[in-house]
């Protein structure tokens, strides 16, 4: 492998890896508040990138107001599961929550098996994100570069709501001790609409930045990038945001770059970031962020 | 309330048994199964042999021995579990006289195995691995083998594309997708040729960048992808967002209107080994499809429409040559077949596969256009 092939691989990884970011970034936040994983992002995350092409497709909306459009909406669709499915199961044992997540996630697959049907749609993405640049004989998609820029820039804006906000204070509050932050007067169920709203509008914005990278989506898109993006916030250690941050782009590059120092080892690939999983799980259950447990967030 | 509900659900049955009964009693109609991939990662094929099949229905009279004929479709998920369940289902519920499907390899030896011992013939449209009718009596395809369909891609690439080097992607998960890579590869290194990548990919992957990075690197003068074409889509787009310019030769997988969509301007170029082409000689009833598919779909036709079209013809055939509806004696009939003529043009039956030719299209401004046709 020489330099060019070399640095051609690391950006193929790391803009792999900045969309398992942003993903795992919101795995994380709600397993940060709730201490639950929300197993239904990986299908909020296509629930986005299918409003976003409803709206351009159909609607004809142009391309940075379906965007906006679309995380409005897919926000919304993450507080109405909160509402609908996890709060009555709130006060309920953890593995009830954990099991209602699964539900959830396998009826919004089949819902969309069923009404929007199961051959995969093209996406549209503009032009600035399918332009090329070559820099010497390495290629940078315009993706490649719009993705990263964006989870950092969303990353920014998660921390700023988590640590300098009051709903952020009230969301560190809720994380710690539920029940106190409930006998200090706060409106916790409130507090946990907000983080899903947060939580499913960063998937959409996820879902929508991988339709334009990889422009077919189907009902069942968000299932593998799904896995690796929880992979990745348990890599980063779960409930750390900029943990998931870091974690994203580890799996990314770990996934790009078994390719290619073995290309025969291609198949693999799936394998090895689930081994990863596994290692971490065994050795290091807290991730690499993950050690102080009671700033989680 | 739920009594009346009750009450009214007993009615309906009623009065359909009434309504139905006495049609059936007179002439009892002669199931014909369907196990189709209706939903799942290549539910495109299932709903296009669907579309086939039910268009081929309008064009032909629907009637054997004098009894009506009735197709039951099961949808088997995409997957290979499901799809055996989905034949024996079938078999045992529904008393059905032949299967047509499932569409893809991997799913077909599956039901193949079932069909065998329950001496039921099934039929795969577009089951194109040599071993889905090995050692089996009452497996049958309307298609080509893999072996040949690579072997005329290798040939295709070492003569008319001159190409010495090649590089071939290929999706591990799948049966067909590997014999393919095999056969291409033995093909193609038989030819003279040299294979200098050989790289394997993942059903559902999404992201294939590393791959071609590595292949750019081996700097081929071809590349092979006998992939379906959910992967041969985003292929193609990230091949070209990373400058491969070489020609790309595919298999009959990419024969899906969405490829278009999908892969946008990246598909130009595309050529692969497809089942048949309006100008590669059309029967009668060939014409026929294509005139209604037009009328009623709009578009191009498609080779699993058609494929799955002729399953139905060489069934009704059988069955009229058997004069029976007996499983087995449909099996015998079927093997018999000789140059019956179906909708993608004229076959014979010989081991249970059908003998035909293949022909070669390239995608061209937004459709496929005829290059070449080879003969067995």
């Amino acid at each position: 492998m020489n330099a060019a092939v070399f640095f051609q691989q690391l950006i193929n990884g790391m803009s792999l890896g900045s969309l398992y970011a942003l993903l795992a970034i919101g795995y994380t936040m709600v397993y940060g508040i709730l201490r639950f994983i929300n197993f239904a992002h990986s299908d909020i995350f296509m629930v986005g990138a299918y409003s976003a092409f409803f709206f351009i497709v159909i609607f004809r909306v142009p391309w940075p107001l379906a965007a906006a459009f679309a995380v409005c909406l897919t926000a919304l669709v993450g507080v109405t599961i909160d509402r609908v499915a996890y709060r009555p199961v709130r006060d309920a044992p953890r593995i009830s929550a954990l099991i209602t997540a699964v539900g959830v996630s396998s009826f919004i697959e089949n819902l969309g098996l069923v009404t929007v049907g199961a051959r995969p749609k093209a996406f549209e993405s503009p032009q600035f994100m399918s332009r090329v640049f070559h820099i010497g004989p390495v290629t940078i998609t315009g993706v490649a570069i719009w993705v990263p820029i964006m989870t950092f820039v969303l990353l920014a804006v998660m921390m700023y709501v988590v640590y300098r906000t009051k709903i952020g204070m009230a969301m560190r509050s809720v994380s710690t001790d539920i029940e106190a932050t409930r006998l200090m007067g706060v409106d916790v169920d409130k507090v946990i609409s907000y983080t899903f709203a947060l939580g499913s509008a960063l998937a959409a914005a996820g879902g929508i930045l991988w339709a334009c990278k990889y422009p077919k989506i189907s009902p069942l898109m968000g299932v593998y990038p799904g896995w690796k993006a929880f992979t990745a916030a348990v890599v980063g250690g779960i409930g750390s945001i900029p943990g998931a941050m870091i974690g994203g782009f580890i799996i990314g590059l770990i996934e790009v770059m078994t390719v290619a120092i073995s290309p025969g080892l291609s198949g693999y690939r799936d394998g090895v970031i689930f081994l990863v999983l596994v290692v971490f799980l065994l050795v290091r259950p807290t991730g690499i962020l993950g050690e102080t447990l009671k700033e989680k967030v | 309330m739920r009594r009346s509900i009750a009450s009214f659900a007993m009615l309906v049955v009623l009065l359909s048994f009434m309504l139905f009964g006495a049609t059936t009693y007179s002439a009892e109609p002669i199931k014909i199964g369907f196990n189709l991939e209706m939903t799942g990662p290549v539910a495109g094929y299932g709903q296009m042999g669907w579309e086939g099949a039910q268009l081929i229905k309008e064009l032909v009279p629907m009637e054997v021995l004098g009894r009506p004929v009735q197709f039951v479709l099961v949808d088997n998920k995409s997957d290979r579990v499901e799809s055996s369940n989905a034949t024996s289902r079938l078999i045992e519920k529904e008393k059905v006289v032949a299967i047509i499907g499932p569409m893809i390899s991997g799913s077909m030896l599956a039901a193949g195995d079932i069909c065998e011992k329950k001496q039921v013939p099934v039929l795969g449209p577009a089951s194109t691995s040599p071993l889905t009718t090995q050692g089996k009596k009452y497996v049958f395809r309307a298609c080509y083998t893999d072996s040949f369909q690579a072997e005329i891609a290798a040939k295709y690439a070492y003569e008319d594309l001159r190409a010495r080097k090649a590089a071939v992607l290929f999706d591990i998960s799948n049966d067909y997708c590997v014999a393919l890579g095999r056969y291409f590869k033995d093909a193609f290194e038989g030819l003279g040729g040299k294979i200098v990548a050989y790289t394997p990919c993942n059903a559902g992957d999404q992201d294939f960048s590393a791959q071609l990075t590595a292949i750019k690197t081996a700097n081929p003068d071809v590349i092979y992808l006998p992939n379906y074409y959910e992967e041969v889509s985003l292929i193609l787009r990230q091949a070209k967002d990373l400058g491969l310019t070489q020609p790309m030769l595919s298999a009959d997988g990419v024969d899906v209107p969405e490829i278009f969509q999908i892969a946008g301007p990246a598909i130009e170029g595309l050529m692969h080994t497809a089942h048949w082409h309006e100008k590669a000689g059309m029967t009668d009833i060939g014409k026929t499809y294509i005139a209604a598919y037009k009328a009623k779909h709009g578009g191009e036709v498609n080779s699993f429409g058609a494929l799955t079209a002729d399953c139905v013809l060489m069934v009704l055939d059988a069955i009229k040559r058997a004069g029976s509806a007996d499983p087995k004696k449909i099996r015998d009939a079927l093997e018999a077949t000789e140059n019956l003529e179906v909708v993608t043009g004229y076959l014979s039956i010989e081991k249970g596969d059908a003998v035909k030719a293949a022909v070669i299209r390239e995608a061209k401004g937004g459709k496929w256009e005829f290059k070449s046709v080879a003969n067995p």
